[in-house]
């Protein structure tokens, strides 16, 4: 039996649809009693406000319902599985959570005297310790505010060095394997961006990438591992061959959880690194951020680092805000993102050493799990072995008329996030999938069911026209992202004007 | 149409009167799928043969185009601006890009005709 219900509110089971606060306004209503005005002669005179300022006018349950519906709709990794390639979703222990709120921690103040905030600069310090110890790098800059931020400290610092030496850069290579941030901050920091090809088994191509190198080449920015969810097995060779040419190496650690506790980035030649503690060490993102994005330097770069810094000086912890020397200014106001601080420290001493080597190991036998057991209808786009992340094309759905959208869309309907889509862009309709180390085999087991369902059914031909419409099981059907690139409305405009402030 | 002319990265270039327009193929349109956007060189601009020239969003990836020649730009088809749809509907007529002066008639040579580039296209699929 197939029963199929229109219901009479729209609404999809406990699940429904929800119009903006403004569309809900009633002139007047409001959560809070306020006395009358009082009745004094009005001394603003032209300057008196003519018209509404433009807020809904809602009662409080009518608030608390608008939020908490939306909130229905949101996906969240406390959810459920959240396999969006190159985001890492992992679960975000609540040890984390309990610890940032500490009285001392929670209600700090970036401008306390640092004679009540010692225990804090001791916690960054421990923090700047362990990322140092873990990448096997001279310093770490603190407070880039997340992955992207952190990529343009580490070229600033590049061109402060090859500045501060008299001889500026001109061009920086990025492969095409590296995340889309890559040319964007190589563009933005003034570079001109040279593309390096991927070879067939989606690693940098080296004779490619020899023949670009030069004197005017500033550095590479690399991401590893890369893109493809593959280790640059070259990168050492890699290192050398940038630093042959003067340039320093730049490398995306978006994908650290892959390696951290199992290789160190400065002993493949690294000179600077981003760390995002919201993907690696489990402090939230997606929605909830904030991010906070940490870079880690070389010896040859570590001059060039931006302040602050915490030092300690006769067993008391100092922060550093001010120095001469060649540095990049400040990235951000005060400490950083100090309440991830808190979390990511916490994550690394609950994990220790050996917990987050075993983090990376996980992470990557579970890519390779969702790997083995979809092979045989989602081929991957690159031979051999994967690291966190599973890369597939669109060739198992070849000839079937579903796309890879179609197939993202279906799992909402399935109660999944969906994957990564149609990027990175070197792989045809391309599928990224990352289940991360905090899935059990059990929860890998359900997702792979459901895409292996879904690839089947697509094949069949028999539900070609729901793909197309999917998700069909959501208070809003598939949204026409065409239409909101094409002609965006960025602004709720009501539908009669209110009356406007006197010109 | 005879003389048509296709790149390896998915332009077409047809000159005519000492003229040439350049867009880009319909297979390209269809692998880009709907296209939101599209950034054109400004009349008087230089491009260079291989250099970007414009650039091109569609809902799954932005892109560049690149100049199959070089030359100067004389015109740009203003129509895209409001319609970014005519690149999907109608690529290789309509949805053009730019025309522009030639530098250099040899540019041409070893572009792919039609028939060479449908082979091109095919041996991709």
């Amino acid at each position: 039996m197939n029963i199929e219900r229109t219901t009479i509110s729209g609404a999809r089971g406990l699940d429904r649809d929800e119009p903006l606060s403004f569309e809900q306004d009633a002139p007047g209503r409001t959560g809070v009693d306020l006395p009358a005005a009082p009745d004094a002669p009005d001394r603003l005179g032209s300057l008196r406000r003519q018209g509404g300022i433009g807020l809904p006018g809602l009662a409080e349950p009518q608030v608390v319902r608008h939020f908490v519906r939306l909130s229905r709709m949101n996906y969240a990794i406390d959810y459920g599985l959240y396999p969006l390639g190159s985001c890492t979703m992992k679960h975000n222990p609540r040890l984390n959570e309990r610890l940032a709120r500490l009285p001392g921690i929670g209600d700090v103040h970036p401008m306390q005297p640092t004679s009540t905030t010692q225990g804090v600069l001791r916690l960054m310090s421990e923090l700047a310790h362990w990322l140092t110890e873990l990448t096997g790098m001279a310093t770490v800059a603190m407070t880039p505010g997340a992955g992207a931020q952190g990529e343009m400290c580490g070229m600033m610092a590049i061109r402060a060095a090859h500045e501060a030496r008299g001889e500026p850069r001109k061009r920086v290579l990025v492969p095409e394997s590296a995340h889309g941030t890559n040319p964007a901050t190589a563009a933005i920091c003034g570079y001109e961006v040279d593309s390096i090809p991927a070879t067939a088994d989606g690693r940098v191509d080296m004779a490619a990438f020899e023949a670009k190198l030069g004197p005017d080449v500033a550095g590479l920015m690399l991401t590893n591992p890369n893109t493809c969810g593959l280790f640059e097995r070259d990168i050492i060779r890699i290192a050398e061959l940038i630093h042959g040419v003067g340039g320093y190496f730049y490398c995306d650690g978006a994908n650290f959880n892959a390696i951290v506790g199992k290789v160190r980035p400065g002993d493949l030649g690294i000179d600077a690194m981003h760390i995002n503690l919201h993907k690696t060490f489990s402090t939230p993102h997606g929605g909830g951020g904030p991010g906070s994005g940490p870079v880690v330097f070389s010896e040859a770069l570590a001059p060039y680092a931006p302040l602050p810094k915490v030092v300690q000086r006769d067993g008391r912890y100092e922060l550093v805000e001010q120095e001469d020397g060649p540095r990049v200014g400040r990235m951000k106001g005060f400490h950083g993102q100090f309440g991830m601080f808190v979390r990511a420290l916490a994550y690394m001493q609950s994990h220790g050493r050996d917990g987050l080597k075993q983090v990376a190991e996980d992470a990557v036998l579970n890519a390779n799990y969702v790997m083995e057991k979809l092979k045989d209808l989602l081929p991957p786009a690159y031979p051999g072995p994967c690291m966190h992340e599973v890369l597939v094309s669109d060739r198992g759905l070849d000839g079937t008329g579903v796309e890879t959208m179609d197939l993202a869309k279906a799992l909402i309907d399935e109660g999944y996030h969906p994957m990564t889509v149609y990027f990175p862009l070197i792989v045809h309709g391309a599928m990224l999938i990352e289940p991360t180390e905090t899935e059990t085999r059990e929860t890998l087991d359900s997702f792979i069911g459901v895409m292996r369902g879904l690839v089947e059914q697509a094949r069949a031909g028999e539900e070609t026209a729901y793909f197309k419409a999917a998700p069909v099981m959501t208070p809003r059907r598939r949204l026409d992202e065409t239409l909101a690139a094409r002609k965006p409305v960025l602004r709720w405009v009501p539908e009669a004007p209110v009356a406007e402030a006197a010109e | 149409m005879s003389d048509r002319k296709y790149t390896k990265d998915h332009e077409w270039i047809e000159v005519s009167g000492g003229e040439a327009t350049i867009g880009i193929s319909d297979y390209a349109q269809d692998q880009l799928g709907d296209v939101v956007y599209v950034d054109l060189p400004d009349v008087g601009q230089q491009v260079e043969k291989g250099a970007e020239a414009a650039v091109i969003e569609s809902v799954k990836a932005a892109s560049e185009v690149y100049a199959p020649a070089s030359g100067e730009v004389t015109a740009r088809n203003d129509a895209l601006d409001d319609n970014p749809a005519l690149v999907n509907e109608s690529a290789e007529s309509d949805g053009w890009f730019y025309r522009m002066k030639l530098s250099n008639m040899s540019d041409l040579d070893g572009l792919m005709d039609a028939e060479a580039y449908a082979a091109f296209v095919e041996a991709l699929d």
